[in-house]
């Protein structure tokens, strides 16, 4: 491969804090009747006042411990001003000159994808424009409740090789949130929004193209996608031995490209400078500590113990692992039916048919006890594995046991003989042309002759003995 | 009605009474002389508390829940504000009544209230001349016995000029002492909010009911300070500096003179008096007026039209933007922004606003070290008396005047201006500076020196 690209990601994740940043408004405000979570100080009123949340700092201080960052003990926060409507005091709190924390690294794939920074600040609010877009509308709404919610910003080294590279840091990072409890990590509701830098270098000249900036990318998809195209674009103008422009551009889900948003000559100078009403946040080593302590494990070393501990392959291990709540689920289970590779089956090839790893397992009807109680009359041969799948159903949709179900329905498997003989004699006498040709030598006729038990049982006979018998009858 | 105009808090807390309407009246009365007052509070009652009956006036950079708060900007004619600034909660809870929001210059960005928007406040001793400034109105109500006391705030002598102008005391608490919650900020890292009254004791009692912790103010500190602790104390053992480059270009002859009496005057009640050399001093001004621009050119963002204030209405955002400030926004509050602006820009931001910070640390640590060795610094508050109304005209001599007041408000520090006679028939204030959180001493020592210095009102000769 000659060209090869160059990626570095800035993203930035709201923080599931009660409160917002700064004051102590609500931070959960998705979907709330706009300007309806708000109040002086996150409106930016004359002569409010911010004072920095406790808790952003904990979920600062938990993710970078989870991105093995350096933590800072001194902590500053400065202003970023520029003006537009959704930014209410002209001005941003964040962390520039002095961040929480930095040197930290993620690891993908066995490699490290170093993180240059974490910083706190705020999030803005939100345009609502009468018409489809900023330029066709007359007028523009600004709803404020999402203004100071708490956000963490992750800036990434350019260690990124790829776009599908680029996915997988984020899906990872997302299931790093999830586990740590600090974000939804969710991408379509903003709850984690990533930028990306992507330069492209020619391996045979040496030559690095210059930097652009992409946006607007709100989905894992359309980061891999973005940057798919960005990356054909920026090689494409290097084969011309064209000049890449610095520039910023924005994903267009429409066209599927990216679009030119704004040039380098045009960059703001956002005059940051301390912020004067927020003291310097000094974190004591001891309280850095007791946070740190908190944090719980973590997916690769829950991945490593999943297959360790329970003799799980790679790939069973990475689903269980997905989320915390499914980890935990699958480890209460395992706890009673004493079977991990039985419980593992169970859980990929039925149970994630109707949960996703992301759902709260806590709330599920079917519970360890009915994993056992399945487990055992599918190893006690009283139900074959069919029923046992439609019983777990029945068991996941109502919560109902599963001998009860099995027992009130009379779905145990027939295992007696005599039955089973009755069935397949009268089949034999009505059917007296294909006993002929059983007899004749086409034996794949012995499959209608056991279908007709399983029928006339409702699937509840036990195959083989019906096979079993069959033959010897038919052979007679 | 005459005998309100001269009572003090400490007077009518001994003999009880309600001087609302005494105090509407005078304002009624006099006001159209002094324009002390941009808003009267037509719904002014009597409150419940320790203080109720008493009047006392805010200035209109403090915001007030449905009443209106101008900082004497266009920008914000018509703003009434949807919540009260602690120091408004702590005084209605206390029983005082607001009766009005008095003038200032425009966001307090001036030192003779003629850069409000709306007009400017006359000094009660002469109607041609300016009240001071910033907090000009607060002084000039209080002077003209409109009031009993006032709310100002103080950000590089907005407090201490206009009542050395207005021969009243005005007291700039160490910062972080007085909730700067709801005071519209200038320079956040210097604003404070200070009392403005007829004697030291009044001062002292409304800093009891002002000062404190707020949760809602990171920058408050949590301390427990009587600030008439130190009010009947003897301050004839103490030791006092004062900078000789007080002397220097600038200061009226008038105003010299006087100083130099102050200082016979302390020695003649025992207090040691020193000269200092304090080099720094002239650094002050040209500091002050890097940080103090910075900050406003971020502070004042927020009146962009957009969820408040007056907006002038264009076809695209940027002109709205521009036209909403330009027009709506006086030219010294424009020309602070710029050189904010400009200061805080990537470019210059080491060679000015960095460097001015390290400036302020020196000058900072020179007062400590001066405060370590002596008790107070005292300076003159102004350089000069009230100058007359429309007389000056370049900003630099507006920005020099500040010489004095300036140093208390970079290094965080109590200063006091309390009247000390007259020159000219025009008051001359004297400045009292100490260590932080020294607050209490500070009253306690000009409690000591006004004690021999007689009260003279400015109404008494038209009462006569």
């Amino acid at each position: 491969m000659r060209f090869k690209p160059v990626i570095g990601l800035e993203i930035h994740v709201q923080l599931n804090t009660k409160t917002k940043a700064f004051c102590s408004c609500p931070a959960d405000v998705f979907e709330l009747e706009p300007n309806s979570a708000v109040c002086p100080v996150c409106t930016g009123q004359p002569g409010a006042l911010p004072v920095p949340s406790e808790e952003m700092f904990e979920f600062g201080i938990l993710l970078a411990t989870a991105l093995n960052c350096k933590i800072h003990e001194y902590s500053r926060f400065d202003r970023k001003n520029y003006f537009y409507p959704d930014l209410p005091k002209g001005y941003q709190i964040t962390q520039f000159f002095h961040p929480l924390a930095t040197e930290g690294y993620l690891e993908l794939n066995g490699k490290k994808v170093k993180i240059r920074r974490i910083h706190l600040e705020e999030d803005a609010g939100k345009l609502i424009h009468s018409a489809e877009t900023i330029t066709e509308a007359k007028y523009s709404y600004v709803d404020m409740n999402r203004c100071g919610v708490p956000l963490a910003e992750i800036v990434t080294d350019p260690d990124i090789d790829s776009p599908r590279e680029a996915r997988e840091f984020l899906e990872k990072l997302r299931q790093i949130l999830r586990y740590i409890g600090v974000s939804t990590g969710d991408m379509e509701k903003g709850a984690l929004r990533c930028d990306a830098n992507i330069s492209v270098i020619d391996t045979e000249t040496g030559i690095q193209s210059n930097k652009v900036e992409v946006k607007n990318m709100n989905s894992f998809k359309f980061v891999e996608k973005a940057l798919e195209y960005e990356y054909g674009r920026i090689v494409e103008l290097m084969k011309e031995g064209k000049e890449v422009e610095k520039e910023t551009r924005g994903w267009d889900l429409s066209s599927k490209t990216t679009i030119s948003m704004r040039s380098k000559e045009e960059a703001n100078d956002y005059r940051y400078f301390p912020e004067p009403d927020i003291p310097p946040v000094i974190l004591s080593k001891d309280y850095i500590n007791n946070i740190k302590s908190r944090i719980p494990e973590l997916p690769d070393e829950k991945l490593l113990r999943f297959k360790n501990e329970y003799g799980l392959g790679d790939y069973e291990a990475k689903i269980l692992t997905s989320s915390v709540q499914l980890a935990n689920y699958f480890e209460e289970c395992v706890r009673i039916t004493k079977n991990p590779k039985e419980t593992s089956n169970w859980f990929l090839t039925e149970l994630l048919r109707f949960v996703s790893p992301e759902d709260n397992f806590q709330n599920l009807k079917i519970k360890p006890e009915h994993f056992k109680e399945l487990f055992d009359m599918v190893n006690n041969r009283e139900i074959s594995r069919n029923i046992a799948k439609n019983v777990f159903e029945e068991t996941f949709k109502t919560g109902k046991n599963p001998r009860e179900i099995v027992e009130k329905k009379g779905l145990k498997i027939v295992g007696d003989e005599s039955m089973i003989e009755e069935i397949l004699r009268k089949l034999i006498d009505q059917n007296p042309d294909k006993v002929q040709a059983y007899k004749n030598g086409k034996t794949g006729l012995l499959g209608f002759f056991v279908g007709g038990v399983m029928k006339e049982t409702k699937g509840k006979a036990d195959p083989r003995k019906v096979n079993e018998i069959a033959r010897k009858l038919l052979s007679d | 009605m005459s005998n309100f105009r001269k009572l003090t808090i400490s007077e009518i807390l001994k003999n009880k009474g309600s001087y609302i309407k005494d105090s509407l009246e005078t304002i009624k009365k006099v006001d159209e002389d002094i324009k002390a007052f941009i808003t009267i509070n037509e719904k002014a009652e009597v409150l419940p508390g320790k203080f109720s009956g008493i009047p006392i006036a805010v200035k209109d950079n403090i915001v007030t829940k449905g009443l209106k708060t101008t900082c004497a900007s266009k920008i914000l004619e018509n703003y009434i504000p949807p919540y009260d600034a602690t120091v408004i909660k702590k005084i209605e809870k206390a029983g005082f009544t607001i009766v009005g929001k008095t003038n200032l210059d425009e966001f307090a960005m001036g030192t003779g209230t003629e850069y409000s928007a709306f007009f400017t406040t006359r000094n009660p001793w002469d109607l041609t001349k300016v009240a001071g400034g910033s907090s000009g109105g607060s002084a000039a109500a209080v002077a003209s016995g409109e009031v009993v006391a006032a709310l100002g705030s103080d950000t590089g002598g907005s407090i201490r000029q206009p009542a050395a102008f207005c021969g009243v005391v005005g007291f700039k608490p160490t910062y972080g002492l007085v909730s700067r919650y709801g005071l519209v900020a200038f320079a956040s890292s210097l604003d404070q909010i200070g009392p403005i009254t007829k004697n030291v004791e009044d001062a002292a009692i409304l800093m009891n009911v002002i000062a404190g912790y707020d949760p809602s103010d990171s920058t408050t500190v949590d301390m427990n300070i009587d600030f008439t602790e130190y009010l009947d104390k003897d301050f004839s053992n103490v030791k006092v500096a004062f900078p000789k480059e007080i002397f220097g270009e600038g200061i009226e002859e008038g105003v010299a003179e006087k100083f130099e009496e102050f200082i016979a005057f302390l020695e003649k009640k025992g207090v040691k008096v020193q000269e200092v050399d304090f080099p720094e001093l002239k650094y002050s001004v040209a500091t002050y007026y890097i940080i103090a621009p910075a900050e406003v050119s971020s502070n004042l963002s927020r009146f962009d039209g957009i969820r408040y204030g007056n907006r002038i209405e264009e076809e695209g955002l940027l002109e709205t933007y521009l036209n909403t400030r330009s027009k709506n926004l006086g030219p010294e509050v424009i020309r602070r922004i710029m050189i904010g602006t400009f200061t805080l820009s990537a470019a210059y931001y080491d060679a000015y606003f960095e460097k001015a910070q390290k400036v302020r640390r020196i000058i900072t640590k020179k007062i400590e070290e001066l405060l370590d060795e002596f008790d107070f610094i005292v300076t003159p508050t102004s350089p000069i008396t009230a100058f007359k109304i429309g007389e000056i005209k370049d900003p630099l001599i507006y920005y020099l005047m500040d010489i004095f007041t300036i140093p208390a408000n970079l290094a965080g520090i109590p200063a006091i201006s309390i009247p000390f006679g007259f020159s000219n028939n025009l008051p001359v204030g004297i400045q009292i500076m100490g260590k932080k959180f020294d607050d209490a001493r500070v009253l306690g020592f000009s409690r000591f020196i006004e004690k021999d210095i007689p009260k003279v009102f400015p109404f008494e000769e038209e009462e006569k």
